[in-house]
């Protein structure tokens, strides 16, 4: 039951209202694809249309090792989440267990914690581990993974606990009953059944290791940082058309993400019958 | 010739809620039986412990002679049609029905084909290929019914398996259910909270409240001779008239009338006389004498209620009001509000409850 | 033949129903202890601590003193300037969100998928390169300047301002105010709003004593999902905001990467989460309420 249309010029008022609003959301995003076609040293004026700044992109060696970094810390952090995400999604939705509640808690508290605090957390801990139990670590490639694996857990356990909260419960006793074991009914009827909160858990954590800025800036090490990281250090020293075209590639990949996560979603709507 | 399922004992508690409490059953091979009580009597606690689906606290459970009670689902001759029929979303019908033999390490070919004819013997020849959601909800039965029958279990457990269609297609299935049955010539073991469809249906019929098991009988023995108020009120209509035993052949009335009811209660127990509102007979006051072994009450028609095929009639006694049915008749000749009359039965119409 | 069920069998069962639950929990419960509950101890801990002449941080000699600073003028400045921020852009947010919401509510489903999706989109879009997509528009004879130039309002410079700033952030947390406010209004009975006019209410009135109270736990949600952001902000500011605008987020990063005192950026961040816990509960209570 939804509400019902207002009329007249109420209506031609929020309509006006959402047409601003979408203005707002894509003229500066159209906008930055725009100049970074364009064939000026100064970011912001069109000067004719050339592919030179992604050619600087496809060229420069710093982008390039920051993007491997980025591409290579994404993917590991994003598969070794969605694993332990989904088992504690498991462990909280399907069992009871001695300090069920403190881990729920402990688990919803990365989403809640201001990135900065986090970041802070994060290079106090690799840093101080030196002085508690003598243990030297170089800042680099594994903080940042280890660094992201501790906030992605959480967003994905968040995804697949609500895909499993809202599954049948019943299949699972149905595949039992048809004498598959525990493991063959997780096989066979659980795991099909949370795949696409699975799936939807993992473009969450890959957008948001991709995203990431504030927490990697912490823990990277020189020669070692991430796309968004490097960005951000040009960024504050001045707008280059560079940073335009590796905007629009960083953009391109997140806008891909999301239509995956939206194909995902359709999967989901498509296959279920027991709302 | 043992039985198929004997519970001996049996208890299950959900921390301090005794949800079955201490039953004893037997559900002999063969036999259409239905366990029927309102939501939380333990009727599907019991299903499921049978299943395995839950684990009883004590007591013994035996499936054709061999003790099962801690023996996990996957290692039990039963299968279940679910309520709601639990189909697997993500697979065909063919896939669905035949996961319990690949589960079992049937070779696809075979689990295939046998699939296909339990597809075929609930009439969804054709349908293979589809996913539940693309079937109707009594397509949707039949696979769930399929699903299970193709594992040939030695007991089929059924949930509320009607609850979910509609009243025709219901009567239906119970037709279908009930010769399916006759055919296979294994025991279904069936729980409803639907008195009409437990009496339509089975052999046997159990009925529990509040985890006990009141009476255990069959259609017949359940409606006539209910063994206590709950069993007497929840399977069809009745009046309850509150009374004290006498003696054997007697009991005393609230307003103090000696009627004659056999019955095996000590003298002074409360108890109350049954009287289904179709056995009872209306008549104008004065016009029959309490002769020829009938028992009489006088009482004022307060209401009539119309209902197509048959009238009910709420007669005002002295100390209550109870029904009276009685099939349709022309206007003219029916008694209207108002009117004095007498309610009769004979020893046979009434029986004494606790 | 298996053995009887007794209550024993039924304990050790469950018992290893809860083994199994914890043996599955296990993993990531490990992570996040060592990897998040532990270092969250340690700041709480090194905002008690010293720090010393060569800017590391003395684990000794605990003290207060990091809390105290936070009562110096400039801290307090910095604390005002961001709180005053976050809140001109949640009351920013809400009054471009609410009628959007509201409008996106009353469209049929396929308009509805349609912009939702287009919501969606900026939402999941890289937040750092939002930023710097405003910070090309409003650099200096960028194109929002030449724009208003056009227009004979003359050059503008917004850039390095608190204005950029709260632009920014608005651009950023737009979306967190869209989807519950959208949710909350979605799930209104139509009826009831029906019923409202037929009781000789106006449109104001059937808003400000039906549609607002109804919709009240979609605004408090999206109130809290952006002003917590907001107040922690620190890429936005970095990019948009001059020097002139340093906020919490900025404070606490250059107490680590520039000042070198530890305990008082971990004190800052410590008080910067409880804040947000405060708020996260106050979230959960009023969805508590009316989810």
């Amino acid at each position: 039951m939804s509400v019902a249309k207002p009329r007249g010029a109420t209506n031609t008022a929020l309509g006006l209202n959402a047409f601003v609003v979408y203005l707002f959301f894509y003229a500066p995003i159209l906008l930055l694809v725009l100049f970074s076609f364009s064939d000026d040293n100064i970011v912001g004026r069109w000067g004719g249309f050339t592919l030179d700044w992604y050619r600087d992109f496809g060229e420069n060696d710093e982008v390039q090792s920051a993007l491997s970094v980025s591409v290579r810390v994404a993917i590991i952090s994003t598969l070794i989440s969605v694993v332990l995400g989904t088992m504690a999604a498991l462990a909280l939705e399907r069992f009871r267990f001695r300090g069920e509640r403190v881990f729920d808690a402990l688990l919803y508290l990365p989403v809640i914690i201001p990135d900065v605090t986090m970041a802070v957390m994060m290079l106090i801990f690799f840093t101080s581990l030196d002085d508690l139990i003598g243990l030297q670590v170089t800042k680099g490639f594994s903080t940042i993974t280890l660094s992201h694996v501790a906030f992605s857990i959480s967003f994905v356990s968040i995804v697949v606990r609500a895909r499993l909260a809202g599954m049948n419960q019943t299949l699972e006793e149905a595949a039992q009953d048809l004498y598959a074991t525990r493991w063959q009914a997780f096989r066979h009827v659980t795991f099909p059944q949370i795949m696409p909160g699975i799936a939807g858990g993992a473009l969450l954590a890959l957008t948001l290791s991709l995203d990431d800025v504030v927490i990697t800036q912490f823990v990277a090490g020189p020669g070692s940082t991430t796309l968004p990281v490097y960005v951000f250090g040009l960024i504050r020293r001045g707008v280059t058309p560079l940073i335009n075209a590796v905007s629009v590639v960083m953009l391109g990949a997140s806008i891909t993400l999301v239509l995956l996560s939206l194909l995902a979603q359709r999967a989901r709507g498509g296959s279920d019958p027991v709302a | 010739m043992t039985a198929a399922v004997e519970i001996s004992d049996v208890t299950k508690r959900f921390g301090d809620v005794v949800a079955v409490d201490n039953i004893d059953l037997t559900i002999a091979d063969g036999e259409f039986f239905a366990m029927l009580g309102p939501s939380g009597c333990g009727k599907t606690t019991t299903l499921r412990m049978i299943a395995g689906l839950d684990f009883p606290t004590e007591g013994s459970l035996k499936i054709f002679g061999d003790e099962v009670g801690t023996l996990p689902p996957n290692k039990r001759p039963v299968n279940t049609v679910f309520q709601n029929y639990a189909l697997f979303p993500h697979m065909s019908v063919l896939d669905n029905v035949s996961f319990g033999l690949r589960m079992q390490k049937v070779d696809k070919a075979t689990a295939a084909a046998r699939a296909k004819e339990s597809i075929e013997l609930v009439q969804l020849g054709g349908y293979e290929k589809r996913r539940p959601n693309q079937l109707s909800g009594g397509q949707q039965q039949r696979v769930a019914l399929a699903r299970a029958l193709v594992n040939e279990p030695k007991v089929l457990l059924l949930d509320e398996p009607l609850g979910a269609l509609d009243l025709k297609l219901r009567q239906e299935m119970q037709g279908e259910l009930k010769s399916l049955q006759r055919d296979l010539g294994v025991s279904f073991v069936f729980v409803t909270h639907d008195q009409e469809e437990a009496l339509t249906m089975s052999d046997r019929i159990a009925v529990m409240n509040e985890g006990k098991l009141l009476q255990v009988g069959s259609p017949e023995e359940i409606y006539e001779r209910p063994a206590n108020r709950f069993v007497a009120d929840f399977i069809g209509q009745t009046n309850l008239i509150e009374g004290t035993v006498a003696d054997e052949t007697t009991i005393v009335l609230t307003n103090g009338a000696r009627v004659a009811a056999p019955s095996d209660h000590a003298a002074g127990t409360a108890v109350a006389l049954s009287l289904r509102p179709e056995r009872a007979t209306l008549t104008p006051a004065g016009a029959v004498e309490a002769a020829d072994g009938r028992t009489s009450v006088d009482g004022v028609i307060a209401g009539v209620t119309y209902l197509g095929n048959a009238l009910v009639y709420d007669v005002a006694l002295d100390w209550m009001t109870i029904e009276v049915r009685e099939e349709n008749r022309p206007a003219g000749d029916r008694p209207s509000p108002g009117d004095r009359v007498a309610v009769s039965w004979t020893t046979s119409d009434a029986s004494v409850v606790v | 033949m298996t053995a009887l069920a007794t209550p024993e069998f039924e304990a050790a069962n469950e018992k290893q129903k809860r083994r199994r639950g914890l043996l599955l929990a296990l993993p990531s419960y490990l992570y996040l202890i060592v990897f998040f509950a532990f270092p969250l101890l340690i700041v709480v801990l090194y905002s008690f601590a010293t720090r010393n002449r060569f800017g590391g941080t003395d684990l000794s000699g605990w003290n207060l003193d990091s809390y105290a600073r936070l009562g110096e003028p400039i801290v307090r400045t910095i604390l005002f300037r961001s709180l005053g921020l976050a809140i001109l852009t949640t009351l920013i947010c809400l009054l471009l969100a609410y009628p959007f919401a509201y409008f996106l509510a009353t469209r049929g489903s396929t308009i509805r998928n349609v912009m939702l999706v287009f919501v969606m989109i900026p939402f999941w879009s890289n937040f750092l390169v939002r930023n710097y997509a405003w910070r090309v528009l409003l650099g200096n004879d960028g194109p929002f300047s030449q724009l208003t130039e056009f227009l004979g309002f003359g050059e503008t410079r917004v850039l390095f301002t608190p204005t950029a700033v709260v632009i920014g952030l608005v651009y950023g947390f737009l979306p967190f105010m869209i989807l519950p406010l959208y949710a909350a209004i979605e799930r209104i009975d139509g009826r009831v709003l029906e019923a409202s006019r037929d009781l000789y209410a106006n449109g104001w009135q059937t808003f400000r004593h039906v549609l607002w109270p109804l919709s009240r736990s979609g605004v408090i949600a999206g109130s809290i999902l952006v002003f917590v952001p907001s107040l922690g902000a620190y890429v936005t500011p970095e990019i948009l905001g001059g020097a002139k605008t340093t906020l919490l987020g900025s404070y606490i990063v250059s107490q680590f990467l520039e000042a070198r005192n530890w305990p008082a950026g971990a004190a800052v961040s410590f008080v910067l989460m409880t804040v947000m816990l405060g708020a996260t509960l106050v979230y959960f209570r009023s969805g508590g309420r009316n989810l």
